[in-house]
């Protein structure tokens, strides 16, 4: 094993409730492979690649070690030192010449080890590259991805530097646009997407979602950013999620389908744009609405999805919102700690049953 | 070195639209017509058009908060500029930038960031676009003496210096960082020093003569260009204003300032322009009373330009 491997694997083996045949999105006699979410990232970047010569990738580690979780792994062999670049340990610098590479006319995409070290590169992201096309009149454009791996759980966090989930901080940001993909499928289409968009766009990977296996048509298909994607359709409560928790609803609702509840699962895919009509037609559809969002509750993505709900759905509710998040706490690094601070699928089930009463 | 007089007045006349236009901006912000406020880049001049006139229209520059100098130093128009300033739809960021974030594109612009160091990178990220393409063009990121205290600074010499980008890092040191001198808060007294940490060369030169100005950028460029990699360009300035327009600057003395007045880079030009014969007093007095004719003419269509409608109030945030 080498040393990239162990990264790899040290915190992407979990896999406790969640099983990959409980999202279908590729129908059987599609010629598809399955791979794991790490590896459909890894194809869309190759693809892109091979289809844009401005496409090139920017980040510590990523050359031949592959990046800290081994995402760009074979990708320097195949292109080499000049369009996948090896950096110094310099996150603002990072983006900052990512911005300015964009602006000139390349297409790159930056990865920042953690989403944690993303604070290193605030300004680049929010003050400078969201705001530059707005700011100088449409003069420019800022065509980059920045990928970084978020999130935690299942006992495999690495304490509280290492571990968060961070989406809410770029979507409040106006310029940027959000991706949090759930499954192989999504990650290569909306990575692909991402790449293609004219726009400054955040893609958030989730680390226990690296190993997750699905199948992916061997056709290229590229999937539309700003619309979310209905993962299991259902009649009596909406479930909405993005990421990892998209995996906890589709647990639950599995679990509840046993007891005649019709779960439908909203998989947000980008949280900005919102795709907020969507989420309208689904509770006005179900009556009953579930959020479920990995952050810390206060001031997370979920008090934004409620407020959404109420203006597009309030005469529809038949029972209160509730909301299924992490605790307003940082990240502990012992396992009987964190079990206590991160939403699991059965908090989910548990949810869904209040509103069902 | 022989610089062509029409290059020599094509200087000369730069430094005065920069002198001018920001004489005809301070005066627009004291009569409250200016909102925010204005940054005067006023005995900066022979920096800025120095560093400029050594550049190619396609060659990017990248600019701060103090950027009306550099914008027109690279050519931009100054009905545009002072429209920008005025937050009108005829500006060059059709009133949404104002005058911390002017930038002319069309004439080889990154942007002007406000946030002090926030902009070179972008420089970087271009020259890395030029080396990858095989383009011969050089990109230049201005800061000043405070910028070069930023984590960006330093990051961004390293970043280049490894990757031996095209980049030509203009450091105009003002000796103000706002209220703060640079003696109080950097040990080295010569800012070019710092270059040796990052294995490039450094070069200091002096900020009020446009001639040293101009052929240390020249050689910096050069060196860029065919693939020597980057420079570090400290030119010796100093703010003759405030911070900002009208600003108290109750950390300095009055002596201190008129004593670096007389250094004004302006008259020093005008007089070794006529005393070398490279021109005559008239041609240097038509120059001038071109450029104060133009910002009147500027004054004249940014006040009479429309304001942009508010119905487009969301446009550009997205591509």
């Amino acid at each position: 094993m080498t040393s990239s491997e162990r990264d790899a694997t040290s915190l992407t083996t979990a896999k406790p409730v969640m099983s990959s045949d409980l999202i279908v999105q590729v129908p059987e006699g599609v010629p598809a492979k399955e791979m794991s979410y790490q590896e459909a990232i890894r194809e869309a970047l190759r693809e892109e690649m091979i289809r844009d010569e401005r496409v090139f990738l920017m980040g510590e580690d990523i050359a031949k070690h592959g990046g800290a979780f081994g995402v760009t792994r074979t990708l320097f062999d195949q292109f080499g030192p000049e369009r996948v670049r090896n950096t110094p340990i310099s996150e603002n610098t990072i983006v900052g010449a990512g911005t300015g590479a964009a602006l000139a006319g390349m297409r790159p995409v930056m990865e920042i080890m953690f989403v944690d070290f993303s604070g290193l590169a605030m300004d680049q992201i929010c003050t400078q590259a969201a705001k530059l096309r707005f700011m100088t009149g449409g003069q420019c454009k800022v065509p980059w991805v920045l990928r970084m791996p978020q999130g935690g759980g299942a006992g495999k966090s690495t304490a509280a530097q290492h571990s968060q989930s961070l989406e809410m901080w770029f979507a409040h940001i106006p310029g940027l646009k959000v991706v949090l993909p759930s499954t192989p499928y999504d990650a290569k289409g909306l990575l692909k997407a991402a790449i293609r968009d004219d726009n400054p766009v955040i893609f958030l990977e989730h680390k226990l979602l690296y190993s997750f296996r699905g199948r992916v048509p061997d056709q290229e298909y590229v999937l539309p950013l700003g619309e979310c994607d209905i993962k299991r359709e259902g009649k009596d409560v909406t479930v909405v999620a993005s990421g990892a928790m998209v995996w906890h609803a589709m647990v639950a609702a599995n679990i509840l389908d046993r007891e005649g509840i019709s779960v439908e699962v909203v998989d947000l895919r980008t949280i900005s744009p919102l795709d907020e009509k969507a989420m309208g037609r689904s509770v006005r559809k179900t009556g009953r609405v579930v959020l479920v969002a990995e952050p810390c509750r206060s001031y997370g993505p979920t008090g934004e999805w409620a407020m959404v709900v109420i203006e597009q759905a309030f005469d529809y509710l038949q029972a209160p919102i509730i909301r299924v998040t992490g605790r307003f706490s940082p990240i502990p690094f012992a396992d009987s700690l964190e079990k206590g601070v991160w939403p699991e699928a059965d908090d989910v089930v548990q949810a869904i049953r209040r509103v069902m009463v | 070195m022989e610089v062509q007089p029409e290059i020599l007045l094509e200087m000369y006349r730069r430094m005065i639209r920069i002198r001018e236009f920001e004489l005809a901006a301070m005066d627009l912000f004291k009569r409250g017509q200016v909102k925010g406020t204005v940054h005067p880049y006023i005995g900066q001049e022979a920096s800025g058009v120095g560093v400029c006139m050594a550049l190619r229209r396609d060659d990017l520059i990248a600019g701060t908060h103090r950027s009306h100098g550099h914008n027109i130093a690279k050519g931009a128009d100054s009905k545009r500029m002072m429209a920008e300033i005025l937050g009108k739809e005829t500006g060059y960021c059709k009133g949404r930038g104002g005058s911390m974030h002017i930038a002319a594109f069309e004439t080889g612009s990154l942007g002007a960031l406000s946030v002090v160091g926030s902009g070179i990178p972008l420089a970087v990220g271009a020259a890395l676009a030029f080396k990858m393409r095989g383009e011969d063009r050089v990109a230049v990121p201005f800061t000043g003496d405070g910028g070069s205290n930023t984590g960006n600074w330093h990051e961004c010499l390293n970043l280049a210096s490894v990757w031996n980008l095209p980049v030509v890092f203009v450091l105009e040191n003002n000796h103000w960082a706002v209220s703060t001198r640079l003696e109080s808060v950097v040990k080295v007294k010569d800012l070019s020093v710092r270059a040796q940490s990052y294995g490039i060369p450094g070069v200091n030169v002096d900020g009020f003569d446009i001639l040293a100005v101009y052929e240390a950028a020249i050689d910096a460029v050069a060196h860029a260009r065919s693939g020597g990699g980057p420079t570090l360009l400290v030119t010796e300035c100093y703010r003759f204003e405030g911070h900002y327009a009208y600003e108290p600057e109750v950390y300095r003395t009055r002596a201190e300032v008129e004593e670096h007045r007389k250094l004004d880079p302006i008259p020093r030009f005008r007089k070794y322009l006529v005393d070398n014969g490279k021109a005559s007093m008239n041609e240097v007095n038509a120059i001038d009373t071109e450029v104060k004719q133009e910002m009147v003419d500027a004054v004249q269509f940014a006040k009479a330009s429309p304001p942009p409608d508010p119905s487009t109030a969301m446009d550009f945030i997205y591509a």
